[in-house]
């Protein structure tokens, strides 16, 4: 195990915690004491620097929401002095206005530590030569990615997006080892490549990939690791945390959230109190060192769960499991949460099922029922009904299992459920109609 | 070999219980100047399975298939029934005697004859069982 800074990626979780706690001190402190919109938050909660006695305290604290930033765009949040900051990154709005973040040369150098450290932990190191097909520009990847690995000693070949083409002659060419890039652009650059009678595997060196910035599945994982012959690690970071931060280790159990420079907590996002290790929640982020952008209790939307115990490679930092989901998609059904992504991650592995599916939620006899549709294989057809009636048994039998709520689950014909481009609209609630 | 001669290629379709399905069937097999000569709609909740035996069969699987709907060939096999009380019941006895399971039935009976046809789990020994017992089964080439 090649450890970036062994110290502090091995520090005992008592000691990780004292120091969250100071850090968390000085942060309010400071924040209430120089950040109007900090101070008032606060004031409006009720609560002020000296109540946080604890890291417990924390939930003290009021959240923060997307919607603070974009109401105060451009730089309403931005705190430092405009002479200390050295770099902003703007995120696109799909929705309403864009959001800014404000970088200081202390907060670009410890985006580059966590990313030095997350890079290290996958094995990469000095010699290796890593293809950054991330964005460049106002969007934090392909920059983020490029301090980390320069960081680490490794070459970096800045292809940013698109030419695919040419990427992969560069990819042979210069001996590219390692790609950080979307999981999507990566099975891209393997079909382009089959294409050109290139294969990835055989014809190149390109041993490990770094993705993230879009949801994917250990479906996905297991393709990309079969075909092309690489390890792939989930990275995960938001503009809003700085940009891409965190990645898992050559365990491939969770990424790593370096906890002296972010507070994790995950959520009930219906009842907003803690949930324990293996189950989903909402990702709340305080960001302890963050200078040009402070980041209070930020709720990021993102569904999660923490890992239970200590990595097997040694880090002490907790472990978060890749995304499965957005806070806005979250169905209540009988008090208990569902997320359409884990339907969807559930009838992948069925083969019996097409991977398009809807849900319908109504209320029957005042309790909640669910239906999921799904459309039946042509493989999988039987004219046996009690075939046919034993595969819904099943589906519904998993559904349970991973929902821990009963489903029914109707067979449509192929090619009979709606088709989506872009975001899915997999959800009809009758409930509120 | 003999008993095969005797399998009769069936097309079933997968069917979720909306209205409009067997129209759209029946209409794509009217374009094609499909005849049907046998018909059964099975029905649990929520979806049916339609099968139909047909003089072009070929054609109607396509033309279903391409229409989108789930499509199989299925095997299955046709007796000549007496048509008269006790007709059916010598036919399922003497494959109650085999211990043959009929997974599903259905028949129909025309000017000249009366026909079961039968999907079994044992096909060859029932086509075996059913001749020896002195019954006729129908061949496929007769449905044209
Ligand atoms: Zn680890």
């Amino acid at each position: 195990m090649q450890y970036w800074d062994p110290r502090i990626e091995t520090m005992p979780q008592e000691k990780l915690h004292e120091m969250q706690y100071r850090l968390l001190k000085n942060l309010v402190y400071r924040l209430y004491s120089f950040s109007p919109f900090y101070q008032q938050r606060m004031k409006e909660h009720g609560v002020h620097p000296d109540d946080i006695c604890s890291l417990s305290d924390m939930k003290k604290l009021p959240f923060m929401r997307k919607q603070d930033l974009r109401d105060n765009y451009p730089d309403g949040l931005i705190f430092y002095d405009h002479e200390e900051l050295v770099r902003y990154h703007v995120s696109s709005g799909t929705t309403g206005k864009p959001t800014v973040v404000a970088y200081t040369a202390r907060d670009i150098d410890n985006w580059t530590i966590s990313l030095a450290r997350a890079l290290s932990s996958t094995g990469l190191s000095r010699g290796d030569v890593i293809q950054v097909s991330y964005g460049y520009g106002l969007f934090t990847g392909g920059l983020g990615l490029h301090y980390g690995a320069e960081r680490i000693g490794a070459i970096v070949v800045p292809t940013s997006v698109g030419n695919t083409e040419r990427q992969i002659e560069l990819m042979q060419d210069l001996r590219v080892t390692a790609i950080a890039c979307t999981p999507s652009y990566l099975l891209h650059i393997g079909e382009v490549a089959e294409r050109m009678g290139i294969s990835i595997k055989d014809d190149t060196l390109l041993r490990k990939a770094i993705v993230g910035a879009e949801p994917w599945s250990e479906k996905m994982r297991e393709r990309i690791e079969s075909w092309l012959g690489i390890k792939a690690y989930d990275i995960y970071g938001t503009s809003e945390l700085s940009g891409p931060l965190f990645s898992e280790c050559e365990a491939q159990a969770g990424f790593h959230v370096w906890s002296d420079f972010m507070f994790t907590e995950i959520l009930d996002p219906d009842t907003d109190e803690p949930v324990l290790p293996g189950v989903k929640g909402e990702l709340v982020v305080t960001m302890l060192q963050k200078e040009g952008l402070p980041i209070i209790r930020y709720r990021t939307g993102d569904i999660t769960a923490m890992e239970a115990g200590i990595c097997s490679c040694g880090r002490t930092h907790p472990r978060l499991q890749r995304l499965s989901g957005r806070v806005d998609d979250m169905l209540i059904i009988r008090g208990i949460n569902v997320f359409p992504s884990q339907i969807e991650h559930t009838l992948l592995g069925i083969k019996e099922v097409g991977e398009h599916f809807m849900i319908e939620i109504d209320r029957v006899n005042s309790l909640d029922d669910m239906l999921v549709r799904v459309e039946i294989t042509p493989l999988a057809f039987s004219d046996k009904i009690p075939d046919l009636i034993h595969i819904r048994k099943n589906i519904e039998n998993q559904l349970k299992n991973q929902l821990n709520v009963s489903v029914r689950v109707e067979l449509a014909e192929p090619g009979s459920l709606p088709r989506f481009e872009g975001k899915a609209k997999r959800v009809i609630d009758k409930r509120s109609m | 070999m003999e008993k095969e001669s005797y399998l009769i290629k069936q097309v079933s379709l997968f069917s979720e219980n909306k209205p409009g399905r067997l129209a759209t069937m029946a209409k794509a097999f009217l374009d094609e100047g499909i005849n049907i000569k046998a018909f059964s709609i099975a029905e649990a909740d929520g979806f049916g399975v339609i099968r139909v035996l047909v003089d072009k069969t070929r054609e109607a699987y396509d033309k279903l298939a391409e229409l989108g709907f789930n499509v199989a060939y299925t095997d299955v096999i046709a007796v000549i029934m007496r048509d008269e009380p006790g007709g059916l019941y010598e036919i399922a006895q003497t494959l109650a005697n085999a211990s043959i399971n009929i997974e599903y039935s259905y028949a129909y009976s025309g000017k000249d004859k009366a026909v079961l046809i039968l999907r079994v789990d044992h096909v060859e020994e029932a086509i075996e069982h059913i001749l020896n017992a002195g019954f006729n089964l129908v061949r496929q080439q007769e449905f044209l």
